[in-house]
């Protein structure tokens, strides 16, 4: 049992929450100025500078960053034709594995919803989860290993008889991998928004006569669409923002790739900046179309 | 089950969808924990044997133990970090109504929803503007960054579960302000503050890009096996690094998947409370 003493150090204690108690606003500064803080001037501030420095340019005598807003980081990527092809490769692959992603998530979310017992939804869940959580490096790492020419699939298209492939370091095991490292985050969302739909609305459908085919395609889908949407999101923003998998995987550029480079490399930091402000863009776009279908609600 | 809505044939290929799914999902990782325990240094599909050599070779690995190390204290230090300001956000956001309240959320969130680069890049822009030199700390503070909405998304779950009716009560009694944090509120948020702290040394620990962007010379585990994976020498290490790794953050996911699963979740998934 807690004893409400009434010893020196108990009562100056309740003094100072009292203190605090009649003055709430005191105590919201006191809880939020240090997360707050944190974030304005870390990461705001961080993001205010890689703005501005995406208008600077570098000198070309000396390398030096000139601190003098221009546009000449957006003429370029606008005019080089380069960075319009890897712009528009980005997005393509973004597009693609954001596609085969939802194919893929579909029927496992589906299956969790709406099939499995408690059980094996609750093991289906925490599997999906574990790698959407971690192991980042390691999952990219597996299918440089998997697909080289001596390799898990080529050992078994061979067994099949079918004869090996050679697309180890090509776009398509960019594809495969990027695939593979967004289907969590793909598939959740989409059992979410599944698992909302009320026995009652299907039952009712097929009561009416509907095919499964109708019901599917008239009730499920359109109200599974949010969470398709939200799953979406994360497929398509990663994707444009990822270097390390088409740098283990593939052989050409993508936005990340030219980011990191003119960082590590090139050293042309207002260059990157500008260029990393592609993908931001996109996404704003996304965001906010995605705002318009309800898709956060899924999330 | 009680309702047949799907045909057969659906309940049939939804089921083949499912455990393909699956099986693309676990069989990359259970290849690369069987090429850890690989005999020969040849990186063939089948591995000709089973031996823990490796394992050794890699432990013996001064830059691999030494990485180790790194990764562990970063990952601390921006999970201590990320729990402190992470509930106290939670707390302030809970407790209170204001100007600017969602907005709380929404800069949390940010760092991961943004692309990755962008964070990173723009961490990197600071750290050389400030004049500050890339150390473990620069590490910390990107990780930290990132982490704070994994604690922050946790604990006002579980503040939000927590009915206001008991630390009332609490009050009613004649508790101060510390005795019901003491006795009410943290015996409530505890498991979740646990749950929140292993996410984020998960994120931590096998985060790579923000780390490329800010630890300058140091040396993380995912950093280690990014750099390595030039030298096809190295390849059976990278395999057990790589078992490592998945490990470290499996289990601590794990672990707060099961935390807050009692409670309905707060992670992605745990929606099944909002079923009727």
């Amino acid at each position: 049992m807690m004893s409400l003493s009434t010893d020196q150090p108990v009562s100056l204690r309740r003094k100072l929450s009292a203190a605090i108690n009649r003055h709430p606003r005191a105590k919201l500064i006191l809880l939020l100025t240090p997360p707050m803080g944190w974030m304005g001037v870390v990461y705001l501030g961080a993001l205010a500078l890689l703005l501005a420095s995406a208008f600077w340019r570098l000198d070309p005598l000396t390398s030096a960053v000139v601190r003098k807003a221009g546009l000449q980081n957006f003429q370029t990527l606008l005019h080089d034709s380069i960075y319009r092809k890897i712009a528009t490769r980005t997005v393509g692959i973004a597009m693609a594995v954001t596609i085969t992603d939802i194919v893929l998530a579909f029927p496992l979310a589906y299956y969790a919803a709406r099939l499995a017992s408690s059980r094996a939804r609750a093991a289906i869940l925490i599997s999906v989860t574990l790698p959407l959580w971690s192991a980042y490096i390691v999952r990219v790492y597996a299918w440089r290993v998997i697909l080289d020419e001596s390799g898990l699939v080529n050992w078994t298209l061979r067994k099949l008889h079918i004869g090996g492939i050679d697309i180890s370091f090509t776009n398509w095991a960019v594809w495969i991998t990027f695939c593979y490292l967004w289907l969590p985050f793909v598939m959740l969302p989409i059992y979410a928004a599944l698992d909302r739909i009320p026995d009652s609305y299907l039952e009712a459908s097929s009561d009416m006569g509907a095919k499964w085919w109708s019901t599917f395609r008239r009730i499920i889908v359109p109200l599974a669409l949010p969470g398709i949407v939200a799953g979406s999101i994360f497929s398509f923003s990663l994707t444009l923002g990822d270097y390390i998998a088409p740098n283990l995987v593939g052989n050409t550029q993508f936005i990340g790739n030219v980011v990191y480079n003119s960082v590590g490399i090139a050293n042309n930091v207002p260059f990157a900046a500008a260029f990393a402000l592609v993908p931001v863009a996109i996404m704003a776009v996304y965001l906010f179309v995605a705002r318009r279908m309800k898709a956060f609600e899924a999330l | 089950m009680a309702t047949s809505v799907e045909t057969g044939r659906t309940r049939f290929w939804m089921r083949i969808g499912a455990i393909a799914s699956l099986a693309f999902l676990y069989i990359p990782l259970l290849v690369i924990v069987l090429y850890a325990f690989n005999s020969s240094v040849a990186q063939a599909w089948p591995i000709p044997g089973l031996s823990t050599r490796w394992f050794r070779v890699a432990w013996e690995n001064r830059e691999v133990r030494r990485a180790l190390l790194t990764s562990g204290k970063a990952g601390l230090g921006a999970t201590g970090i990320a729990l402190v300001l992470g509930s106290l956000a939670a707390f302030a956001v809970h407790r209170f109504r204001f100007f600017g309240r969602e907005t709380v959320s929404f800069l949390l969130v940010l760092p991961i929803a943004l692309p990755g680069i962008v964070t990173g890049m723009a961490l990197n822009s600071a750290i050389n503007a400030s004049g500050l030199t890339f150390s473990l700390w620069t590490v910390i503070v990107g990780h930290a960054t990132f982490c704070i909405v994994v604690v922050y998304n946790n604990v006002l779950a579980r503040l939000r579960r927590t009915p206001t009716s008991l630390t009332e009560a609490s009050m009613d009694l004649g508790a101060d302000g510390w005795q019901t944090f003491r006795y009410v509120i943290w015996p409530n948020i505890a498991t979740a503050l646990v749950a929140g702290g292993l996410l984020a040394f998960a994120l931590s620990f096998d985060e790579i890009v923000v780390t490329n962007f800010t630890a300058g010379t140091q040396t993380t585990l995912p950093i280690w096996i990014f750099n390595n994976l030039r030298l096809p020498s190295r390849f059976p290490q990278i395999n057990v690094v790589a078992m490592v790794v998945v490990l470290a953050s499996f289990v601590p996911v794990y672990l707060a998947q099961r935390l807050t699963s009692e409670m309905g979740g707060a992670l992605p998934g745990g929606t099944r409370e909002r079923k009727v």
